[in-house]
């Protein structure tokens, strides 16, 4: 596969597929961890030119947190959780039992609980894909930022850009239903990845 | 009157002439590089995701890089009837917004960026104005063809013009 633009409808299906089944582990132990219903929305998988890229995500300057980690071992890729960062807040007041609402700045402790459920999100993802496809995945500790959408993509995309002009995102939102609160959940596959997921799944 | 603002999103580029303004939202590694002629009041602004396209297999979007992408506003910008000779720079960007323990050199892709538009303005003679680079926050930026003002605004570190 040279690039993200030759993949067809048929693959994009089923990579919607198994996103499905990682980002359904995921909700379960977010749930767990919150005790919480969350719900999940129809996976989206598309591929978009790095120039749209900010509009697919409701807009480059909007402020949200993002927690990025990287995969290395057989499946190298990029996963990331992107929330808006009142919800996030939101998200954080339910785990440390507070008054939803008394959370508005990113203590050392905020941050170290939200890097935690970006943790615990991505490990169980990706242990669904690992069942799946029989590989190795070697998540490093997620690194954070707060900061304009624009630019937690931009940095997080540098990876696929030295391959392709495309960026295939594969998206999974979280729903908590109360409140609404909806964090998106992006993998990024490098291609040698994206081969070997789509040849797991029979497609390639 | 009203002013057209151009957008110019991630690995892209436009160029304007006056009273047109270029914008870029959300530059985070990525650097923003305006270029100006002042006799001309033409401005063009590429938005550059990597330093450098000879490490690439194959190069389909020449404003995705640095060193290619620079050439290409330049030759551009010169079609609209500016002249390279009189072109001036101003950069954003090329921070790091993520912090890994023990990051390395793959990772710190902003301060590689900064460097690469550096050296490339120096190959090509155009002089560097102004620099709003490093850091680790993000920045939306706007550049005015009438007086080759930068303006930058951030989400924590205030905003300037330069």
């Amino acid at each position: 596969m040279k690039d993200y633009s030759e993949i067809n409808e048929l693959q994009l299906d089923a990579l919607k597929e198994i996103s499905n089944i990682g980002a359904g582990n995921a909700a379960t132990s977010l749930s767990q961890m919150l005790g919480r219903t969350i719900n999940m929305s129809v996976p989206r998988a598309s591929i978009a030119p790095f120039s749209e890229i900010g509009d697919y995500v409701g807009g480059a300057d909007k402020v949200t947190a993002g927690g990025y980690l990287r995969v290395d071992g057989d499946m190298p890729m990029g996963m990331l959780f992107m929330i808006e960062t009142e919800q996030a807040f939101y998200l954080l007041d339910i785990l440390f039992g507070n008054v939803p609402g008394t959370s508005n700045d990113w203590t050392e402790m905020h941050c170290s609980a939200f890097k935690e459920i970006v943790n615990i999100l991505s490990g169980s993802y990706l242990n669904a894909l690992a069942v799946f496809t029989n590989n190795v995945y070697s998540p490093s500790v997620p690194a954070m930022a707060v900061d304009m959408t624009g630019a937690i993509l931009g940095e997080v995309l540098q990876t696929v850009g030295e391959i392709s002009d495309y960026a295939l995102v594969l998206e999974n939102v979280f729903i908590e239903k109360e409140k609404e609160i909806t964090g998106q959940l992006f993998l990024l596959p490098e291609p040698k990845t994206l081969e070997s997921l789509l040849k797991a799944l029979g497609v390639l | 009157m009203a002013k057209e603002i151009i957008k110019v999103g991630m690995a892209a580029f436009s160029t304007a002439v006056e009273p047109a303004s270029l914008v870029t939202i959300g530059l985070g590694s990525c650097v923003g590089v305006c270029l100006w002629d002042s006799a001309k009041k033409i401005g063009g602004l590429v938005h550059i995701m990597l330093p450098d396209s000879t490490q690439a297999r194959n190069v389909t979007n020449k404003a995705k890089y640095a060193d290619t992408g620079i050439v290409l506003l330049v030759e551009e910008m010169t079609k609209k009837g500016a002249v390279a000779s009189r072109l001036t720079a101003k950069i954003a960007g090329g921070a790091q917004m993520f912090n890994f323990p023990g990051s390395n050199s793959v990772i710190r892709i902003g301060e590689r960026n900064i460097e690469a538009v550096r050296m490339c303005l120096k190959r090509l003679n155009i002089r560097i104005l102004a620099e709003e680079v490093g850091g680790s926050y993000g920045r939306t930026i706007e550049f005015f063809t009438v007086d080759g003002l930068l303006y930058i605004k951030t989400i924590n570190q205030g905003e300037k013009t330069v």
